[in-house]
């Protein structure tokens, strides 16, 4: 079971590694989105400081929606998905699996940059360390839910924009409360429940997508 | 020897769209037999091939893997089954090694590198072991499939159109590779447009649709 899981993540990881072209676009479009709101805006920091939050998270989901709509795809044109799916091994392991990679390789390296934008947005050291944690809880959600959209989508025309559409309301809750949490650093007040709410979102997620991904994904196999 | 057959399908039934491809199909497969799914296209026989894979579900009747429903002992069927599909589930990014490394790893098989080495230069890609499949011509790559079906050792292969870009050199490997797989006891259910010539094999058919002829 867990080297099932543990070979679903290397491959994925050895194939993004194949295709650092795929990988960086991401990335790039994350920090791009984000650069352009100061460039935008005009430098004035104390608006500046206050959209940060939430230019950072929205810009992370639309990063993150730009790699999943190829999460399964790729795999279901070489025909790889059906064999992956022939497994003995329950397909819920194989769609955590999956959601677990693409946190590995689209999630982490936005943990990494975000400190960078948040200066650039002239955010306080401890509001940086928020927007970090908010993300790190965040980022899997995105990843997990992702999956779901990403294996009802598959083998349609249309799917990415469609993806979208559907998973973006999905969203809602973990931007609400990821941009929340640095709102209350900034604004003084506890980031406790903003986080503890992000945290109880994750843990939903985690127990629920995979199986809803495996379901999704016998359907479109069909 | 199992005296019950090993595979059985009872009252298959497949639908596409609204359109019945068809109803109350029904046959037994025992060890060392090979069972040639014929008819036109468009007729059904790939979606036949992944009625019995359980990839898609009939609309009726079973399948039974050693007299139990493939839908209630899937873990134990895919065990046993290995399915080489139109597309040959082969990463263009991966070298033939790792594609069957990987393949092995998500069948939740062993892998033994020299058994793969020999498998992969058995089907004459000796010179191509640590090159990207990408790089591959479409042949090479079914080839590729083709040694992932022989060291997974199943019981059962169900391959559809196995013949499609392989040269005349191909086909003789595979109809060797049939014969063996036969001679052992295990049990393959296919598709082909081409002749194949299997001496001494027991070969049923098993027509799908219309007749071609008819």
């Amino acid at each position: 079971m867990l080297g099932f899981l543990l070979t679903v993540i290397r491959r994925d990881l050895l194939l993004a590694a194949r295709r650092r072209g795929d990988w960086l676009t991401a990335q790039f479009f994350f920090v791009m989105v984000v650069s352009l709101f100061p460039l935008g805006i005009g430098p004035e920091p104390e608006l500046l400081k206050r959209i940060a939050p939430g230019v950072v998270w929205v810009a992370a989901t639309l990063a993150s929606l730009l790699s999943l709509s190829r999460l399964f795809a790729d795999d279901h044109r070489d025909g790889s998905l059906e064999q992956m799916l022939l497994s003995p091994e329950p397909a819920v392991l194989l769609a955590l699996g999956k959601a677990i990679a693409h946190w590995l390789i689209y999630g982490i390296p936005l943990l990494l940059v975000a400190p960078v934008l948040g200066i650039q947005f002239a955010l306080p050291a401890e509001a940086i360390g928020v927007l970090v944690l908010s993300l790190a809880i965040g980022t899997p959600i995105l990843s997990l839910l992702g999956a779901v959209g990403a294996a009802l989508t598959l083998g349609l025309r249309g799917g990415g924009v469609l993806l979208t559409l559907l998973i973006l309301p999905l969203y809602v809750p973990a931007l609400i409360f990821g941009a929340g949490a640095v709102d209350a650093m900034l604004a003084g007040t506890g980031v406790e429940a903003n986080l503890s709410l992000l945290g109880a979102f994750f843990m939903l997620s985690l127990l629920v997508a995979p199986w809803v991904s495996a379901a999704a994904l016998r359907v479109s196999m069909e | 020897m199992n005296p019950h057959p090993v595979l059985s399908v009872h009252g298959l039934a497949c639908a596409r769209g609204d359109r019945t491809l068809f109803t109350d199909l029904g046959f037994e497969l025992a060890g060392g037999e090979l069972l040639m799914v014929q008819g036109g296209n468009g007729q059904g026989k790939t979606s036949l091939l992944r009625l019995l894979t359980g990839l898609s579900g009939p609309v009726a009747g079973e399948v039974r893997w050693r007299g139990e429903a493939i839908a209630k002992s899937r873990e134990a069927f895919h065990r046993d089954m290995a399915y080489l599909a139109h597309a040959n589930g082969i990463k263009e990014d991966l070298t033939p090694l790792e594609n069957l490394r990987f393949q092995a790893g998500l069948a939740g098989r062993g892998f033994d590198t020299d058994a793969a080495e020999q498998a992969l230069r058995k089907l004459g890609l000796a010179r191509c072991l640590d090159l990207p499949a990408r790089v591959l011509s479409f042949g090479q790559r079914r080839r590729v499939a083709l040694a992932g079906l022989l060291i997974a050792s199943a019981l059962l292969w169900i391959m559809d159109e196995p013949l499609t870009g392989l040269d005349v050199r191909g086909v003789a490997l595979v109809e060797s590779l049939l014969r063996e797989h036969l001679q052992r006891g295990g049990m393959v259910v296919m598709t082909t447009h081409q002749a194949l010539t299997l001496d001494g094999a027991s070969v049923r058919t098993l027509q799908v649709g219309r007749r071609e002829d008819a």
